[in-house]
């Protein structure tokens, strides 16, 4: 399913399936995407940051079109306690690869996985932060 | 440390294209006129081969490679180095005057991060800005490649960099009546490009800035963002266009202007040290 911004409508509230995961995508080449994500990130409830969110980046291959410092995108990551990926989304390779990885995020979200659950990403992220 | 403002006068005003260079192997300033001349018979070689200039003019080149000792930013800086090329047609009479055709030089300001990592035999001159046709510059550049074993590279300025420069330079105090400062943007994602052009009157920006700026002579990332926020809000109060999901590719105020491109102009002899730093600081971090 996809939004451009949280929360999303209500009317539709009772046909939605449970959602497992959430993927902010910000675009490097556009402050306003970060704005967005960062005023969406208070709609969403305190138990889905147990692993069940992610930040999608795309753009990084062209520094010479970034409008969004570094910083800003690692403190999301750290204040919210979860993974950062990053993709250039306009290209193919990429494009698969990072629709690979989140497919296997989702299974895990899911409980598809015998064994791992969600809660291994946000343990991973505190581990490094600690480090 | 200010350059004199005379002898500073011929680079104001001007449209450089900006490039970042390696460090030179075995450069010494002792030997700028040998340059010129070697630079002179590889620039007539290119010629007789039918690879140089311009379609149809006979031009005669004379070469000049000089050093610019005040425009540097501290002792441990190279001193800067200037290459011009002139032209006079043969048909004219001896004596008549030589036209400037072609001008590019090397500096580096304020370049001690890249010169104390380097071993003795290189010069490091990381910052090369060239006036004057792409022929010209590719012959020079070659020759340079050629004989110093360093590399170009054109000098792209994100949208990051150009908003610093925006709130540094908006912050500078000019004498005389300052010019609009002027943000270009360029949308995306649209059939046909479209360019906004949003100028803002220069003591309303310095006014915004002021209050936006804690401690004078020093900038962090928060206050260039609540700067630029200020101006995206107030241009979307009036058009309704969200100016932060374009791309921010020029900023012209009174102090210099720059294209994301790697395109500059200074307009200011006063801070041209100050921009030079900035610039050799962006060059240093596309070399490493």
């Amino acid at each position: 399913h996809l939004a451009t911004s949280l929360p999303l409508p209500p009317e539709r509230d009772h046909l939605r399936p449970r959602i497992d995961l959430v993927a902010f995508m910000i675009d490097i080449k556009s402050k306003y995407s970060l704005k967005n994500v960062e005023a969406s990130l208070a709609y969403v409830d305190d138990s889905f940051f147990l692993g069940k969110v992610c930040f999608l980046v795309t753009g990084v291959g062209r520094v010479n079109y970034c409008s969004i410092e570094m910083n800003a995108i690692r403190n999301l990551g750290e204040v919210y306690c979860s993974p950062v990926l990053f993709c250039e989304l306009e290209v193919e390779g990429s494009q698969v690869a990072t629709a690979q990885r989140l497919l296997r995020m989702l299974e895990i979200c899911a409980g598809h996985v015998p064994g791992v659950s969600a809660l291994s990403f946000s343990s991973l992220m505190r581990n490094c932060a600690d480090d | 440390e200010n350059a004199d403002p005379q002898r500073t006068a011929f680079l104001l005003r001007k449209q450089w294209t900006l490039y970042s260079v390696t460090p030179l192997y075995r450069f010494s300033n002792a030997h700028l006129r040998d340059y010129a001349r070697l630079l002179s018979s590889f620039i007539a070689a290119e010629k007789q081969k039918g690879l140089a200039v311009e379609v149809g003019v006979e031009l005669d080149i004379k070469v000049s490679v000089s050093s610019l000792p005040y425009l540097k930013g501290s002792d441990q800086d190279q001193a800067a180095i200037l290459v011009q090329l002139s032209s006079r047609s043969p048909a004219s009479p001896k004596n008549s005057e030589e036209k400037l055709i072609w001008s590019g030089w090397f500096c580096c300001v304020s370049g001690d991060d890249l010169s104390k990592n380097v071993p003795e035999d290189f010069t490091c001159l990381p910052l090369f800005l060239v006036n004057g046709a792409e022929c010209y510059t590719s012959i020079v550049g070659s020759w340079f490649q050629k004989t110093f074993d360093c590399s170009f590279r054109r000098l792209a300025i994100s949208p990051l960099i150009l908003s610093w420069m925006a709130a540094m330079w908006t912050g500078c105090k000019v004498d005389k009546t300052a010019s609009a400062m002027e943000l270009v943007f360029s949308v995306p994602c649209l059939p046909q490009p479209l360019d906004i052009s949003y100028a803002i009157h220069p003591e309303d920006a310095k006014a915004l800035w002021d209050t936006v700026q804690k401690t004078p002579g020093e900038i962090i990332q928060e206050e260039v963002d609540v700067f630029m926020d200020c101006l995206y809000s107030h241009f979307h109060r009036h058009f309704r266009i969200h100016l932060s999901a374009t791309k921010l590719v020029k900023v012209s105020t009174a102090i210099a202007s720059a294209h994301c491109d790697g395109i500059i102009k200074f307009l200011q002899s006063q801070y041209l040290t100050g921009v030079l730093m900035l610039l050799t600081e962006l060059a240093i971090s596309q070399i490493e």
